[in-house]
């Protein structure tokens, strides 16, 4: 059995990078996510990996973009406003094909906001982030143990579609301590990097681009990115749900969220109430499927989040037409309790 | 038969889109002459800024990586260092470097990245249609100065060299200019211990080059070379303002 280790979720986060063989990490200070660049610049030393801190996101994020088209293992992490000036290189990254691991131990906002946790991140980590048509993959740990897990996979993800992908953590995640397995790294099935840029030795030149003006270029361009997604989108959601057959109402939260919810869920059961449990684990691609085999079943559903709406569109596109979704929203501050949220069951229950 | 002169290795057999008179072919070949001269084609990663520039993977015959606009040194500062033992060099125009990407370069230098910068400085816009660029020398007409750029308005035009070789990090850092053929032995030098100097690990290496665009200017290709003589000599002197001995920086 693993050794169990009792630490805080962004330290756990960049152990796993380094399991997966993150050796090179470019980012610039931001609250609440410093304990990862902070552990990296000490760590790496020891496996002889290159942290660099830049002199902004925005160029860290071209950083990163300049070790993946390498063929490193690299990632950056910020949190929200950082984030913010990432999203160029991450649309450049998406255009590019270039695969990557970006974090976000999201803050509040808008604008500066404040340094507490929120979800208020989720529409710009699913729906691409910056300009152009494409998407990233968003992973949504919701505990110190799925914080470590998901950065190893977040790289195996990046690498299999050559695509960034986006680790959305948040204040809470990022500092809380628990314990955890320590987990061994085991590498997904992935295609060889006969892309990388390393100087034409012995072969033709190679190319790390996104531009693409010759007629019907751009438009082929666009058609494969969305084949891409579309595979993403049958391989790899991912969730946790509780099953309960008799439930009359289904609860969804991601993140933190998702923790208090999942307390709230066992007290409404304890108290008689059928009431089920849904996690998405991957936000892109959204479990949809899984939602709407739910939805055939069960006809309510509430949605907890901690900002003031986002995912519940995603759930609402999900379910069946005639599936009828509350929301209960949570904007950042202090985070919802379990009371609270029963109360809402409650309410949606009846 | 024999022969005298030929195509670089390191370039493509493509014909440039470049306007008559532009200098951006001429620089390319001086960098590609500079690669094959060390033999470096084949380990040599490029990073097109953006610009007139970025067509760079259409002429060279090596890797190239398109970099967002500005942000060419922080992309070949990833790429050298996962890859210490190939030649990175970034080839920037002067809107690219000087303005949206001031940041970018002045960190990368600071940090002394063992790469090399091709900064093609044209006082303008080239690809965009002949906008101020930062570069723009007072009193000089462009599509978003019409009345003459003015320092009570737009400030001075930057001269970069300069500025970088006061950072610690750089290694090499010189103005030329293609004007004369005088000139142009000298940048063709510049060049290449430029890149020498990246294969010895020496540090930031750039080469800042006076360059003609008539289109932009509005004048032909022969008045352009007299306009890089009479107007931008003055205001940019030519010269190396930095040069290390060494591989200690300091």
């Amino acid at each position: 059995m693993e050794k169990r280790l009792f630490i805080k979720g962004n330290e756990a986060l960049a152990r796993g990078a380094i399991k997966a063989g993150c050796r090179y990490y470019f980012g610039y200070p931001i609250t609440p996510q410093n304990d990862i660049p902070e552990f990296l610049s000490k760590e790496f030393a020891k496996v002889e990996g290159c942290f660099i801190q830049a002199e902004s996101e925005v160029a860290s994020i071209n950083m990163l973009l300049g070790a993946a088209a390498a063929g490193a293992r690299a990632m950056t992490s910020s949190s929200s406003p950082g984030i913010s000036l990432m999203q160029e290189g991450i649309s450049y990254l998406a255009g590019s094909e270039l695969p990557a691991v970006i974090v976000n131990i999201s803050r509040s906002g808008p604008g500066l906001g404040g340094i507490s946790a929120s979800q208020g991140d989720y529409f710009q980590a699913t729906r691409g982030g910056g300009h152009g048509d494409y998407r990233t993959i968003v992973l949504a740990p919701d505990s110190v143990q799925e914080m470590h897990d998901l950065a190893m996979l977040a790289f195996d993800l990046a690498d299999k579609y050559r695509n960034p992908a986006i680790l959305l953590g948040d204040a809470i995640l990022g500092q809380m301590q628990e314990t955890m397995a320590d987990k061994p790294y085991q590498s997904l099935p992935l295609p060889p990097k006969d892309w990388i840029l390393t100087g034409p030795s012995g072969r033709p030149p190679r190319l790390v681009k996104s531009l693409y003006l010759k007629d019907g270029e751009m438009e082929r361009q666009n058609w494969r990115l969305f084949e891409k997604y579309g595979r993403m989108k049958k391989e790899e959601p991912r969730f946790e749900t509780t099953p309960d057959p008799d439930s009359e109402l289904t609860v969804v939260a991601f993140g933190s969220a998702a923790r208090v919810a999942k307390s709230a869920v066992r007290m409404a059961r304890a108290e008689g109430m059928k009431v089920g449990f849904f996690r998405p684990i991957t936000l892109f691609p959204f479990p949809e499927e899984a939602l709407l085999r739910i939805s055939q079943r069960v006809k309510r559903f509430l949605v907890v989040e901690m900002n003031t709406g986002q995912m519940v569109e995603d759930v609402k596109l999900a379910v069946a037409r005639d599936a009828e979704v509350t929301f209960y929203g949570h904007p950042p501050g202090s985070p919802p309790v379990p009371e609270e949220l029963l109360e809402e069951i409650k309410k949606a229950i009846l | 038969m024999k022969q005298v002169f030929k195509r670089p290795q390191s370039l493509k057999d493509a014909a440039f889109h470049f306007c008559p008179g532009c200098h951006h072919g001429t620089i390319h070949r001086l960098v590609a002459e500079a690669l094959d001269q060390f033999h470096l084609r084949e380990r040599t990663i490029g990073v097109a800024g953006v610009g007139c520039s970025v067509f760079l993977y259409e002429y060279f015959d090596i890797d190239v990586a398109e970099a967002p606009h500005g942000r060419a040194p922080a992309v070949a500062t990833g790429l050298k260092r996962v890859l210490p033992d190939r030649i990175v060099f970034t080839y920037q125009g002067d809107g690219d470097l000087a303005a949206i990407g001031m940041s970018e370069i002045v960190h990368t230098a600071n940090r002394g990245e063992n790469i090399t910068v091709i900064f093609v400085n044209n006082t303008v816009y080239g690809m965009t249609g002949g906008q101020m660029a930062p570069t723009t020398l007072l009193g000089q007409q462009t599509t978003t100065s019409p009345y003459g750029r003015d320092f009570h308005q737009d400030g001075y035009p930057i001269r970069m060299a300069e500025m970088l070789a006061t950072l610690e990090g750089v290694a090499f850092s010189a103005r030329v200019a293609l004007n004369t053929p005088a000139n142009l032995q000298k940048a063709k030098k510049a060049v290449k211990q430029a890149f020498e100097m990246q294969m010895n690990d020496m540090g930031f290496t750039i080469v800042e080059l006076l360059s003609a665009c008539p289109t932009n200017w509005g004048l032909t290709p022969k008045k352009s070379i007299e306009r890089i003589e009479k107007e931008l000599i003055p205001y940019f002197p030519l010269g190396v303002f930095k040069e290390r001995k060494g591989t200690n920086h300091l």
